[in-house]
């Protein structure tokens, strides 16, 4: 009884993995067979959700919950979207031709291989240490950028151990710090090592969405022309206000 | 330490049985927190509309109004409408009260009284309440009715507004502070001159904007454009009865208690009393008695911010749909904004002699505010009620009052 226990304890996570994963996959092709626009909305919300738990399970927290803010956000959209743009009656359904359906087969298939083919013939890389070894010794948390006339905490943080790093390797790696490619310059062994910096990269794939998002807004605009002012009669007054 | 505990203690299996009694408890505190606040809500409505509120059942407050009330939406028949889409129809309150559900995983109640005391907790609360949404607009899409259906659109157009300025004034204590860590963030703010609202101009007009856009984002009054009874019935719950009504309630009440909690723990100095000392201390009162008294006190503020919900909603009118998004893009998205600006430039260009004293008038001035607020309502309170208006207390104390006589009007 208690080896049982404990075996399913030591087991736990990974039990826990399959659950979200097969969550995840079910959910995934629950998407794709799904006739109605919303439930496949909803299908899709479940699977995100199911990617969030194993981000959470792995303990990289802050991953797990922008997947949830951006997705669940994005999902959200496209629900309404979905509705107000395309439905007709309640409940809109969408059938597939068989030629729509054969294209997705083979492209759907072709990816699969593609991922198969990847996932089997490269090799496992060796693992370069783990996060903790990348993460600052002490906590950023806020104890050195935090202003001097706040009160220092008396006590250790508790539980500081459970403390997820994950935060701030990410934020550090935005500003070069801890995680990321460092390149040392043609074997310059003075040159001091270069960290790359991704913060530069991320802020110009953002301006790139300003620019699509600005696109969007020009060709969805109305497409009017400013009236223009008709010639009238003489002697007729009109009763309507000048156009603005 | 007995061995048989210590053996328990360092058991395997250890770590997944206190998670589920900490889920367990969470889900407890749920349930407790929605019968709570439903009482509280049903008398705050009384005494604002001048009614008694429950007075029966469980004695002369009607303590356990609510209890009866579950009682009966337990053993309510279970309608679903024919023109419902069953599969979201039914699983769109379980969604909203999931998403309610998980953002406790992360709240402290107390010095390390907290499930999971995460290094992201405020931003975790937040994307996990934004699912929370997507159970409403499922019950109101689902529910195959046109109320319903126009419930749910503008519960989706409002949040996905109010969430932007909303995720922007969280930012502000967070700047402060320099941590999205609760604990850390509360920890901090020891003193009652240390309350982060207290702090600045700038996070203290991001208390007041977190806090409309907080209780636009529990769909409350004057922003419960979801369910507005007077041209919707009832919203996006139209359909619903018994069980998953009660479900999709407990999810908001449980939310209001949550965005609560978070202005609490942000700005007002969390479980703290305001009197420089952790009570969870060793040296104090240790972990256990101290944090009996941090629960208490973070309670305390937690249910009188959602009071003031409650207080907001039976006092304002409803807003039109449009004047609620223009209330967002408007003014919270600029104000916020500047604040986010503001507090960066207060702490990095303002000379420290300046932001002392501007965080002591602050101070002072809430003080003075809260100490007229508290006479005026002991100068009501303790007047009889009189004749000279009806339904009004005669305020005979107060200087510049008429006595009983009535003006003279014209005609």
């Amino acid at each position: 009884m208690d080896e049982l226990l404990n075996s399913l304890v030591a087991n736990l996570p990974n039990f826990l993995f399959w659950i979200f994963a097969s969550v995840t996959a079910l959910c995934a092709i629950a998407v794709v067979v799904s006739q109605n626009i919303v439930r496949a909305a909803t299908w899709l919300l479940f699977s995100l959700g199911g990617a969030a738990a194993i981000f959470f399970l792995l303990g990289a927290d802050f991953v797990g919950a922008t997947q949830l803010l951006v997705y669940v956000g994005g999902t959200l959209v496209l629900v309404i979207f979905g509705v107000m743009l395309t439905a007709q009656g309640p409940f809109l359904s969408m059938n597939a031709s068989a030629a729509e359906w054969a294209i997705s087969a083979i492209v759907g298939l072709l990816l699969l291989s593609v991922l198969v083919v990847s996932i089997v013939t490269t090799a496992t890389p060796a693992p370069r240490g783990t996060v903790e070894d990348y993460a600052p010794k002490q906590s950023m948390g806020g104890d050195a950028k935090a202003p001097k006339n706040l009160r220092k905490p008396l006590l250790p943080n508790p539980d500081a151990a459970e403390k997820s790093p994950y935060a701030d390797v990410i934020g550090l790696g935005f500003v070069g710090v801890g995680v990321g490619p460092a390149h040392n310059v043609s074997g310059q062994a003075h040159r001091p090592v270069v960290r790359m910096n991704y913060l530069l990269p991320f802020e110009i794939v953002s301006v790139h969405l300003l620019v699509v998002l600005i696109g969007a807004a020009y060709l969805a605009r109305a497409k009017r022309r400013a009236p223009r002012p008709q010639p009238q009669a003489p002697g007729l007054v009109s009763a309507s206000p000048p156009p603005m | 330490v007995p061995v048989f505990v210590k053996e328990i203690l360092e058991a395997p299996w250890f770590p997944y049985a206190t998670a589920f009694l900490y889920a367990g408890a969470l889900m407890g505190f749920m349930l407790v927190n929605a019968i709570f606040s439903v009482w509280l809500e049903r008398k705050v409505s009384g005494r604002i509309q001048d009614r008694l509120g429950p007075t029966r059942v469980g004695g002369k407050f009607g303590w356990l109004q609510t209890l009866a009330d579950g009682m009966k939406l337990l053993v309510k028949e279970d309608i679903i409408a024919d023109s419902a889409d069953h599969f979201m129809f039914r699983c769109g309150p379980y969604i909203a009260l999931a998403g309610s559900f998980m953002a406790f995983v992360a709240l402290p109640l107390g010095y390390g009284v907290v499930a999971r005391n995460m290094n992201i907790a405020v931003f975790y609360m937040l994307a996990v309440m934004s699912t929370e949404v997507f159970g409403i607009i499922l019950a109101g899409y689902g529910s195959g009715s046109k109320w319903s259906l126009f419930g749910g659109m503008r519960e989706a157009a409002q949040m996905v507004s109010y969430e932007v300025p909303m995720a922007l004034c969280v930012l502000v204590p967070v700047i402060v502070a320099g941590t999205m860590n609760l604990t850390d963030i509360a920890e901090k703010q020891l003193w009652l001159w240390d309350w982060l609202v207290f702090r600045d101009p700038f996070t203290f007009i991001a208390f007041w904007t977190y806090f409309t856009c907080a209780t636009a984002s529990c769909k409350r009054a004057p922003f419960d454009l979801a369910e507005a009874e007077s041209e919707l019935v009832a919203g996006f719950h139209t359909e619903y009865s018994g069980f998953r009504w009660l479900v999709l309630f407990m999810a908001e009440y449980g939310s209001m208690f949550a965005v609560s909690a978070i202005a609490s723990l942000l700005f007002l100095g969390g479980w703290g009393l305001g009197i420089g000392i952790e009570l969870a201390d060793p040296h104090v009162l240790g972990p256990y008695a101290g944090n009996v008294i941090n629960v208490g006190v973070m309670l305390f503020k937690g249910w009188f911010l959602v009071f003031v919900m409650m207080w907001v909603r039976w006092t304002l009118p409803r807003l039109r749909i449009d004047q609620v998004m223009m209330v967002c893009l408007k003014y919270l998205l600029p104000i916020s904004c500047v604040l986010l600006i503001g507090v960066s430039v207060w702490r990095l260009f303002v000379p420290e002699i300046v932001q002392d004293w501007f965080r002591w008038v602050l101070l002072a001035l809430c003080i003075a505010f809260v100490a007229w607020l508290a006479k005026m309502w002991f100068t009501f309170a303790s007047a009889p009620p009189g004749s000279a208006m009806p339904g009004m207390w005669r305020m005979t104390s107060v200087s510049g009052y008429q006595g009983g006589r009535t003006v003279k009007t014209d005609g």
